[in-house]
């Protein structure tokens, strides 16, 4: 493995042709690591041709097609280059995938955002319609046809007029002496003879998923490595006071300790500090951890309890904050006659709590490194370990695992620092492992918020002024210290862009500090902005005892394109342009309209212990309507058997993918409704394991999750995130609607529906 | 020294007796389908069986092992074979992330050894105790389900 590294420079690529004949156009390195396998070997980065970094062939007709965003979950790994071998009318049986190592020439590798398909979708296609033409043009030369008259089956060109066919493998030597087409020579497929895109496949990895032979980043396994547990300051910013390491070097298997200095703010994906024991398995790890005598001096964060912080919150909500979107004036409404309606919403701390805990194994070797970790951003690992060890980040070599989960929690790198910080002190290759209490006790928490809600209500019912005001530590005070407003990337996830049609609206934010880190979670700012929006909209609808769906309809209006510009309004949207993912309330008029079919809105009657839930949501550029029903009985338990949801996120590269995607959802939004609640004391988060940070379990999932795609043509959007946010208040809703209990906090835990099933 | 089974092969171990069997198929053996999730034995990420039934190998020390037969993931069909409930696991197409599905499989599998056509109150009870981020539990069930032969 360690002479690997020094054939891994991009210079090195072109060194390692191992198939002399190969048609690769792959970046591809493959380094001497526990699983890498003999197959995947034979294709190399190297070739003078380059119609796209993503995909090579074989002589023997095999295609490789890299996945250079990360797999944890969304099958990614399996769509993305089913968009190519589709383009390359390749046989799906005959492809085989490489997971990229980090490396900017595949462009953003951060898998987040649920941009992997829409970000990628062209640039796929592209390098397959370009090596399939460069397989037409190599066959017509063989045959002295015009390439116009060959067309390409499976694996294949035919020549039609005179009957000839070619395997692909039979062409690759000679396609390889093909010039690389330029992008106006390349033809896409008509959608018509799409073999995979909107049809689907099962995941890559699913029989190795089954078996137990699916490597993730902690099984990677090097010669020489040592373990590595590390005692984490308990209070973000706090650094050790003194330390008596005795006890634990006393450890069966421990090897030595090493003092992580606590970074600088901010934080961003830098070690947090503390003392790190090695020793020679996890267990000896962990046990030697056990008996460090550390005494921390906590600083400044220490301040930090949630109690209080919440009742802070929940005041500057109250205030005016910094206004972000305004038309007509609320003021003046709410100063006249009409009646007012006022609410509030509080959502505390998130933990992702992915299966696999945060890991990384680093070998650093004089100014280079090799890393291997469950990263969701393996750029970032490179960017980040650089400038911890400051050496070039050319030098760093990050291997892309499978991902144990992600939600978030693994774009942040800070493990994969740690691993090389303590592989150079050592000297050895090092696998930092966190435990789950590690996980729990020192992540980027998805943010604490407070909503404050106000309406002027009409005669008919209706909101004739709206005022919604939201105050959280924003993921900006991981990045910049003393950051204390939301970021326009944060206020557009279902704040700025409320799409209703109201004459008097104002959308306000105010300041919070930040005493943890704050970071990304599945679905993000939208999980609060939603449940704020959603459950308000269905207060004013019970207040006028409407329908809520129609009154939602009402409240969004005719179908139009919401005109940003016009109103002065920053609107990211999540890197999208808004001429291709425009904010179309005509398109949320559907699945709104769709779901009320699918789910049998109105044919049972709400109460009595049984309600049906509605919420809408824009997010990810993909629009989702979703009903939940919910049971509650006479001792308070709450049963979800069945959600139905209609999503439209353009077009669909994998229906049954998505469907799990939403399936998932359910249940990660189930798990904040029900359970969701990190909550720091002096400093230190108070949850440490799943006992007292709970998550649900099969038994308390939705029974029996329904997802309905809308066909259309858009150009394709997020899956992975857009399920969450409405479904929150959308099973809130439920509740109320069964026993009249309306839900403005979370989670339902601390609520008590006992004999409220009959009110 | 301890001397046990795993996969039907004999092994002995003479190290830290209270070292959880998670950590000696893990970090010893190399097998790495058993996955770590919590080490309390709240997750089920690590279920592995012990003489045929489901144990959380991150609480089970080694010095309870002597003398049993421990089966993991990698050995529960002949090589290049699948069990029942694998097959099942990959009609359903049940994994996402995939990490926590060697634990779920394992319990599933010592279920329907035990009750091979399960009630839904019979699969909730036994599969309470592995936990899936992702939210694959509709799945799960269906899985199960199919996989005893039982109607969905």
């Amino acid at each position: 493995m360690n002479a690997s590294i020094e054939n891994v420079s991009r210079r090195g690529f072109l060194k390692n042709v191992l198939s002399a004949g190969a048609f690769v156009i792959a970046v591809r390195y493959l380094p001497d690591i526990a699983f890498a396998d003999e197959v995947a070997r034979s294709v190399i980065d190297t070739t003078p041709l380059h119609p796209s970094v993503y995909v090579g062939l074989e002589t023997d007709g095999t295609v490789y097609i890299v996945a250079h965003r990360s797999e944890m979950g969304t099958s990614s790994r399996t769509s993305l280059p089913m968009i190519l071998a589709d383009e390359l009318d390749a046989d799906w049986s005959r492809v085989k995938i490489i997971q990229a190592i980090g490396d900017p020439r595949y462009g953003s590798q951060d898998t987040d955002g649920s941009k992997s398909v829409r970000d990628f979708f062209n640039p796929l296609r592209e390098g397959g319609a370009a090596a399939r033409l460069m397989l037409i043009r190599a066959a017509a030369q063989q045959w002295g046809v015009s390439p116009d008259e060959c067309t390409t089956g499976l694996h294949q060109v035919i020549h039609a007029p005179s009957g000839r066919k070619a395997d692909y493998g039979q062409l690759v030597a000679a396609a390889a002496k093909q010039p690389v087409p330029t992008k106006s020579e390349v033809k896409f497929k008509p959608r018509s003879q799409w073999r995979y895109v909107g049809k689907g496949e099962n995941p890559y990895d699913l029989r190795d998923y089954c078996t137990g032979k699916s490597r993730f980043g902690l099984d990677a396994k090097v010669d020489g490595m040592v373990y590595a547990a590390i005692a984490h300051p308990p209070v973000l910013g706090g650094t050790v006071k003194s330390l008596d390491d005795k006890p634990a070097l006393a450890v069966t298997g421990v090897q030595q300790t090493i003092t992580i200095d606590t970074f600088k703010p901010p934080c961003h994906f830098q070690p947090l500090g503390g003392v790190a024991v090695l020793a020679d398995n996890t267990w000896s790890a962990f046990q030697g951890r056990k008996q460090l005598k550390i005494e921390w001096d906590n600083g400044a964060n220490a301040i930090y309890n949630s109690e209080e912080f919440k009742r802070q919150l929940q005041e500057t909500a109250r205030k005016p904050g910094k206004v972000w979107r305004n038309q007509g004036d609320v003021d003046k409404e709410f100063a006249s006659d009409a009646k007012i309606i006022e609410a509030d919403y509080y959502i505390p701390h998130l933990a992702h709590a992915s299966m696999e805990p945060p890991m990384a194994l680093a070998d650093v070797r004089g100014d280079r490194v090799e890393v291997w970790t469950s990263t969701q951003n393996p750029q970032a690992v490179q960017e980040s370990i650089a400038s911890e060890l400051k050496i070039p980040k050319e030098n760093i070599i990050c291997h892309v695992t499978l991902l144990g989960g992600g939600f978030g929690r693994k774009s942040k790198p800070d493990n994969a620092v740690e691993a090389a910080v303590l592989s150079r002190k050592a000297g050895k290759p090092v696998k930092v492992v966190w435990s789950r209490e590690d996980d729990i006790q020192f992540d980027y928490y998805h943010t604490v918020s407070a909503a404050h809600m106000k309406a002027a209500i009409d005669a008919k019912g209706r909101p004739s002024a709206w005022l919604q005001r939201v105050v959280y530590p924003s993921i900006g005070s991981t990045f910049q210290a003393g950051a204390e407003y939301a970021s326009a990337g944060e206020m557009q996830q279902g704040w700025t862009d409320i799409p209703y049609d109201l004459p008097n609206l104002r959308v306000e934010n105010g300041p919070a500090p930040a005493h943890v880190r704050i970071g990304w979670f599945r679905s993000v700012a939208n999980i609060y902005q939603a449940f704020a929006v959603q459950t308000f909209t269905d207060e004013l609808a019970a207040n006028a005892n409407a329908d809520r769906i129609q009154y939602i309809l009402e409240l969004i209006g005719p179908g139009r394109r919401i005109d940003f510009k016009a109103m002065g309004v920053e609107y990211p949207n999540y890197g999208g342009s808004l001429a291709d993912y425009p904010v179309d309330t005509g398109r949320m008029r559907i699945v709104i309209e769709q779901v009320a079919e699918k789910s049998g809105w109105g044919k049972e009657k709400s109460g009595h212990g049984v309600g049906y839930g509605f919420a809408m949501h824009r997010s990810f550029l993909t629009y989702v309507a979703c009903v939940v029903k919910a049971e509650v009985n006479a001792d308070g338990d709450i049963a979800i058997p069945q959600v139905n949801y209609v999503v439209d996120a353009g077009l669909v590269v994998n229906p049954d993918r998505t469907k799990s995607q939403f399936e998932g959802a359910a249940v990660f939004g189930t798990s904040i409704a029900r359970y969701g609640e990190i909550t720091a004391k002096h400093g230190a988060i108070e949850q440490s394991n799943f006992h007292n940070y709970q998550v649900t379990r099969l038994p308390e999932a939705p029974r029996r999750t329904n997802v309905y795609i809308i066909e259309n043509d858009a150009p394709p959007a997020g899956v992975g995130e857009p399920g969450v946010p409405p479904f929150v208040p959308a099973f809130c809703n439920a509740i109320y609607a069964a026993t009249g209990k309306r839900v403005r906090e979370l989670p339902l835990s601390k609520m008590d529906f006992s004999k409220s099933a009959k009110s | 020294m301890i001397q046990f089974k795993l996969n039907g092969k004999p092994r002995s171990f003479d190290g830290d007796s209270s070292m959880p069997l998670l950590w000696y198929v893990r970090d010893i053996a190399g097998l790495t389908g058993t996955k770590f999730g919590c080490g309390m034995g709240l997750c089920g990420a690590c279920t592995v069986h012990r003489n045929g039934q489901a144990v959380r190998s991150c609480s089970t020390p080694m010095s309870t092992v002597a003398g049993q037969e421990i089966v993991t993931i990698e050995a529960i069909a002949g090589p290049d074979k699948l069990h029942p409930v694998q097959i099942a696991w990959i009609e359903n197409s049940v994994p996402q992330c995939g990490y926590c599905q060697s634990g779920q499989i394992m319990q599933a599998v010592a279920l329907l050894a035990e009750t091979p056509q399960p009630t839904d109150e019979q699969i909730e009870n036994a599969m309470a105790g592995n936990i899936c981020r992702c939210g694959t539990y509709q799945r799960i069930r269906a899985a199960i389900k199919q996989a005893a032969g039982v109607k969905v």
